[in-house]
This record gives structure tokens, sequence and C-alpha cells, in this order.
């Protein structure tokens, strides 16, 4: 399909180009510089050292049992929720189960710590009753409980979205054969369930193995440690570099691996509508089940719930006014907006080239093999930050640019790009399609008519484009404004943002005023997100009843 | 830009044009009469769509020769070729309003002199659309949406008007009122109309001629009345007798 005249082909190829090599610039030089660093330090610090097959040996159980725990949980809460479709509450269950994803990890770990904490309500609780035995949330138990507390609601989502597919006539036909729940579950939940579950369990067994802030919190000392927050404390604490590359390899190598593995499974996409939808099912009615499900579904509630109260409880009993007025928040405050500000622009200019270009290169049905290739460049530019994670790449970054000087004065900068990066694969899956369905709308009206360049732009696909771009725009700042990893290797005094106000108060046991500044953080990427989706539901009425 | 009325000499015509697209093979070869109102039919997945697309330029031949009114158009951007498009649906942008989607016929950068914005007005007006201006296309139904874009296709003024199945979307009822304001049009601007249908009721309406495309290839170009003998081709026949 021939749309664009060739000089904005080429452009379109050009600007896709450009971009994926940028991409492929920050993240190889990180890279090479580690491998170098790397065979410099051979004799120091080897793959064989006990240390470091310890922290890969923790890195990877505890991603293996987070993973398991969350689908595990996951399976009966979506089963509940897909054949309760009248439980009261349910939609804002199902909305609630999306906070987590959008939640800076650093403020869900504060809720968390409001229960499960040592000074938390459950605590509380026990020792009003007697016990004297503490739940710790430290150490592999806390790490657990926050990853599942993070994915467990994802895997939900994606699981209730299969079994919202399931043709409404299975239902009927289950009914008609006097099918009981567990034939149900067995001929029909579990055959979609299994076929999501590969998916689900490799994104989230990739999110736990690179799981940085969580651990960084909950993990304490040796014992509990990632290879991520390991590489932090090599650089910030330890200052060995040779020991931080030795890991950021290993970091590498592990999750290249996983991302070998997960190709083959693709994790399967979170069409948030659909959740919503009102399901005619007749199974699931009887007293039992109705019993069973109730208490699940009050049990998710509680479990998700709770944490998220305490981040609003805890922070209202902050002396808010004072926290706002002090000066250091009004820095973090500008500095945090300014980068997300930049690191959003940044990701959303970086994913439309790849969009456009992959678009126009897809459309040619006569591509060359370098094409061919540029285009398959283009889709795997966006999981490079997955292969090399922030604290790693920040690493790289970190020794390069140690021969100039002090690194933390570019350290906004790499911020930037870092954050960037991060919000690149996210942004790509909410400009991707809104895209793709704009171009078949009005790419070949556009074409006949000779709309081209500045008028297409202005008449088309500004107005038509509009509100993804600005859907993009808000999420990925709100997931820079949230980052603490990026900012963990660089923070300093000079450079203090929202997450590292946060961190360094929690870090001097000024609980109070962390508690306080998290719900602050928590409320203006809440309003980010919000200001993002809104209109989001009704894009633009006209075009839908045009079709 | 040719100007359709001088153009009264020439003629449709693909030679020895070839295409694959995936594992499909298509080749054409054909010289259809100018002026004419000619039906592209077919089953469906046959070709029809892309027999139209190498016509309009969004799809460009691997081999052969695309001749559009005198002039090889073959490496030619759709904008650049003397053609009007109107497809099944999508044939407005959404967010604009009815003058400016025409508007857009004349001047892609949206320039219009006086005269211009008349004859938008004009159009609109011809095709029943008479103070419809600012109306934004959510508001309009189906078959005036479809003759909104007829207007735009009178403003463009090409000798040749491309025509996708533009009444697939809409009632029967509808359907006529449209196939009787398409001829109409026809009658008052002489050009050359090919439209892609999958009804043989509405071809037998409609159309002077016809092409019958099966397999990628083209299997009759006929008269009408030859056409609707069905020609011994056994697809054909199965065609008519929908």
């Amino acid at each position: 399909m021939i749309i664009l005249t060739a000089p904005e082909r080429r452009r379109a190829i050009s600007g896709g180009a450009f971009s994926l090599g940028s991409i492929a610039l920050f993240v190889g030089i990180a890279v090479l510089v580690l491998l170098s660093a790397g065979i410099e330090s051979g004799g120091d610090t080897s793959l064989t050292d006990p240390y470091l097959l310890r922290i890969l040996r923790f890195t990877l159980l505890q991603a293996v049992l987070s993973t398991l725990l969350s689908i595990v949980l996951a399976i009966p809460v979506a089963r509940a929720l897909a054949r309760q479709p009248r439980f009261p509450g349910r939609l804002w269950l199902i909305r609630m189960m999306a906070v987590p994803m959008g939640l800076p990890v650093l403020i869900g770990a504060l809720g968390l710590l409001g229960i499960w904490g040592r000074q938390g309500l459950i605590n509380q609780a026990l020792s009003a009753l007697g016990l004297s035995q503490p739940v710790s949330i430290y150490g592999l138990a806390g790490i657990l409980l926050a990853h599942v507390f993070f994915n467990m609601p994802l895997a939900c989502r994606l699981m209730l979205v299969g079994l919202e597919r399931v043709p409404a006539e299975y239902w009927l036909v289950a009914g008609g054969l006097g099918m009981r729940p567990i034939s149900v579950f067995r001929f029909i939940e579990w055959p979609i369930l299994r076929g999501l579950i590969p998916g689900i369990a490799g994104l989230i067994f990739m999110l736990c193995a690179t799981s940085f802030t969580l651990v960084l919190i909950l993990g304490g000392g040796p014992a509990a440690t990632t290879l991520e927050v390991a590489i932090y404390q090599a650089l910030r604490f330890d200052f060995d570099p040779g020991r931080a590359v030795m890991l950021s390899l290993l970091q590498i190598v592990v999750t290249l691996l996983v991302l070998g593995v997960m190709t083959l499974f693709r994790a399967p996409d979170d069409h948030g509508l659909t959740a919503g939808r009102a399901l005619r099912r007749i199974d699931g009615q009887g007293m039992a089940a109705r019993c069973v499900d109730a208490a699940l579904l009050a049990a998710a509630t509680l479990f998700l719930g709770m944490p998220l109260a305490a981040v609003v409880v805890t922070g209202l009993e902050a002396n808010l006014f004072r926290l706002v007025s002090q000066p250091i928040f009004l820095q973090a405050a500008v500095t945090s907006l300014a980068i997300a500000l930049a690191a959003g622009l940044l990701a959303v200019l970086t994913s439309f080239a790849i969009i456009r270009a992959r678009s126009v290169i897809s459309a040619d049905r006569r591509k060359s093999l370098g094409l061919h290739g540029l285009a398959l460049a283009l889709g795997a530019s966006s999981s490079l930050i997955l292969l090399v994670p922030p604290i790693v790449l920040a690493t790289g970054w970190f020794l390069a640019l140690r021969p100039l000087g002090d690194p933390s004065r570019f350290a906004a900068v790499l911020i930037i790009v870092i954050n960037a990066l991060m919000a690149l694969p996210f942004v790509i899956r909410v400009i991707e399609p809104a895209y793709t369905v704009h171009v078949s709308r009005t790419g070949r009206l556009a074409a006949s008519l000779g709309l081209d360049g500045i008028a297409r732009l202005r008449m088309v696909d500004w107005p038509g484009l509009r509100k993804p771009l600005f859907t993009a725009l808000s999420f990925a700042m709100a997931l820079s404004l949230g980052d603490l990893g990026a900012v963990a290797l660089f923070g300093s005094d000079s450079l203090m943002t929202l997450p590292w106000l946060v961190y360094s108060k929690l870090g001097s046991y000024r609980t109070n005023d962390a508690d306080g500044y998290a719900l602050i953080l928590g409320l203006v990427c809440l309003l980010l997100t919000i200001a993002g989706t809104a209109g989001q539901g009704a894009p633009d009425d006209e075009s839908r009843r045009n079709d | 830009m040719t100007d359709g009325s001088t153009m009264k000499a020439e003629d449709i015509s693909m030679e020895g044009v070839e295409l694959r697209l995936g594992a499909h093979d298509f080749r054409f070869d054909c010289a259809l009469p100018q002026g004419k109102i000619i039906a592209i039919a077919g089953p469906s997945g046959s070709g029809k769509s892309t027999f139209l697309n190498l016509l309009a330029g969004f799809e460009q031949p691997d081999r052969g020769r695309i001749l559009l009114a005198g002039q090889d158009v073959s490496r030619l951007h759709p904008a650049e070729r003397p053609v009007s498009l109107v497809f099944q649906d999508n044939n407005l942008f959404a967010h604009l309003d009815l003058f400016t989607n025409v508007g857009l016929g004349i001047s892609p950068s949206l320039r219009l002199s006086k005269e211009d914005r008349q004859k938008v007005s004009e159009a609109l007006a011809r095709v029943g659309l008479a103070g419809f201006e600012k109306r934004k296309p959510g508001t309009l139904s189906g078959g005036e949406r479809q003759r909104a874009a007829f207007a735009r296709a009178l403003v463009r003024d090409k000798p040749i008007l491309l025509l996708d199945e533009p009444f697939a979307a809409l009632d029967p009822g509808l359907r006529s009122g449209m196939v009787e304001l398409l001829k109409t049009l026809h009658r008052e601007t002489g050009n050359t109309v090919l439209i892609v249908s999958h009804d043989p009721a509405e071809v037998r309406r409609l159309a002077d001629h016809a092409v019958f495309i099966d397999g990628g290839t083209i299997k009759l170009t006929a008269p009408i009345e030859t056409f609707l003998q069905g020609g011994a081709i056994p697809a054909l026949t199965t065609f008519l007798q929908h």
C-alpha cells in the first residue's frame, strides 16, 4: 500500500533509523564500557565468586516464588470476578487492580509498610491480642508479599480479559449440559488460562527479576539482595566498580535468557475496557460458589486496598502544609516535573518516529532486505531497556563519564534519557494501535487528496492523534516522576527528585515526612494518569460513528 | 492536472500489469471505454480491490504499464493521478466540517478563492446537502456522508471516478437513491466511472459496461448486455444468480 510520497517515506524511515541509532548508541556505550571494565578487572571478581552466586541465586529464587504466588493467587480471584458479574463493587475492584501498575513502586512499598511493617496495622493487632511474635516484612517474605501486591492484580486483570472473551454461548452450553463448577473450570476456564499463563508468568518474572525499589526498601542485608540492589550498593556504598561491573554483566545475562524464553510466549494485552463488560454467566450462582467467591473477593479487596488506604491515612497524618512549604520540597518538585516533562516528550517523540517508520516499512510490499532488518530492529528497540535495566545502564554511564569529572554533573540528562527509555515500551503500546487505526482511516483519503507535509499534520494527524499522544505523555511523565532507580545512583543534594526525597526521609527515619511526601507524589501521579485517560474512554464520538 | 473536458478520446488501460501480494499473483490486461459507467464485479478475494488500488496508485505494478486518460501513471503517487476516489467508508475526516472536507478536494492546503468556496457550496447543494457546510460528518447519516464524498469528487473534476463498493454500507432503501444520483452526476460530467460492486442488481441498474475478475485476472470485459448473459463462465453465472 502506497500512502506517503517518496520524500515523506524517506523522512519517516530516516527518522526511525535515527531514533533507533540513538537508542542503540546510548545502550551500546554503557554495555561496552561495562564489558571493557569487566575484562580489565577480570581477576578481581570472577563470575564464580560465592558472593555473586549467592546474589544470583536469591534474585532468581525470589523471582520464581513471586511469579508462582502471583499466578496461583490470581487464578481464583480472576475466576471469581469472571463468574460474579453482579458482585457489588466489582468494577471498583477491577479499577483498583490497575492502581498498583500505575502507582510509583516506592509509594506502594510505604503503603505495605503501613500495614505489614513493624509498626503496621497487623503487628499492632497481633500485639493487642497478646502475640509477641511480630510479622516481619523485611527479607524474603516481605519481598514476596510486595511482589504479589504489585503483580497479582496484573495477572488477575490479564486473566479476566481472557475469561471475558469467551463467547457467551459457552456458558449457556455449559449450563445446558449441567456442568458443575469443577467441570466448567476444567473444560472452559482452565484451557483459556493455560494459554495465557506462560505469557503472564514471563512478564511477571521479568518484572520481579529486575525489581529494584522494593528490594532496596524491604530486602535487608546481603541475605536478601537482588542483582540490581547489589549493583547499587557496590557503586554507592562500597565504591567497588569492579563488582558493580560483574553484577551488571550477570544481570544482562539473566535478562537476556528470560527475554529469550519470553519471546516464545507472548504476554496477552491488557485491553482495560473489556474488563467492565457485564457477562451473562449462569454458572457460579449456587449458594456455595457465591459464598466462596464473595470471601475471595473481599480478601483480595482488603489485601490490595489496605496498603493503598494506608498511604492516604498516614500521609494525611503528616503536616502536609509544613512539608509543602519546605524549600527542599519545592526544589524537588520542580526538578522532578522538569525531568518528567523532558523524559515524557523524548519518549513520545522517539516512539512516534519508530512507529511511523515501522508503519511505512510494513506498507512497503517490495522492501529491501535492509528495510526488512530495520523494521525488525525498530520492533525490538523498545525491548533494549528490558535487556539492559536502568540500573545497569546508569552504571555503565557512571563509569563512562567518570574520566570527565563527577558523574553526578551529568545526572539530570542521564536520568531523562533513562526514564524516556523506560517509558518507551508503554508509550509505544499506547500510540501504536491509535496510529494504526488513524492511518487505516485517513491514509488513503489523505493520499488521494494530495494532503501532505504541514497541511496533513495540521488538519489530519494532529487532530486525530492528539489524544493518544497526550495519554502517552502523561503515562511517561507519571512513570518518570515515580522512578527511584535511575536517581538512586546519581541522586545527590544538588539533584533532589521527589522519590529521592521520600527515600531519604525514610532512610533518616523521618517516616512521617516520608508518608506525607509519598501521598503528594502519589496524588501527582494519579492526577497525571487521570488527565491522560480523560477522554480516552470516548475517543471522539464522531469518528466512531463514522465507522 | 489535466482538465477532464478536453480528454474525450482517452480511456483506461492496463498493459501486462503483474503484481504479487503475499502469496497472491495478479495479472491484468484491459482497455476500458471512456465516458461510461463500468462495473468491476467478482467474488470476494478475487482481486477487485487490488485492481482498483492499482488504478488509484495505492499499489504499483511489478511489471507492465497503467494508462489513465492517455497518461502513463504506473509510477505516480495517488495524488498525481487524474482520478477521484470514493471508498466504502471513512471518506470524510471526522473532525472537519463538510465545507473543509469538500474544500480539501480543491486544495489540499485549503487555500480557496472566492469562486472555489462558491463551487464547494454548489457541489453540496448538487448532492442534496445544501446548507450542510458547517456540519460534522458524525452528525450525518451514512447516505449523507457518501453524498458529501460525491460532492468532493464533483469539485475535484477529474476525468475518472473510482468507487470502491460505495453503497455497501448503506440500507437497501438508500441504495437506489444513491444509484440514481450517481447516474445523474455521470450524465452531467461525462466522466468515466469505475465502480467495484458485489451486487448483481446494482451492476444491472447502473453499468454500461462490466469487468469480471476471478482468481487475480480479468475473465471478461464486455458491454453490460453480454455480461449479464454470463458468457459461459461458471463463476460469473454464480455471481449473477445472487
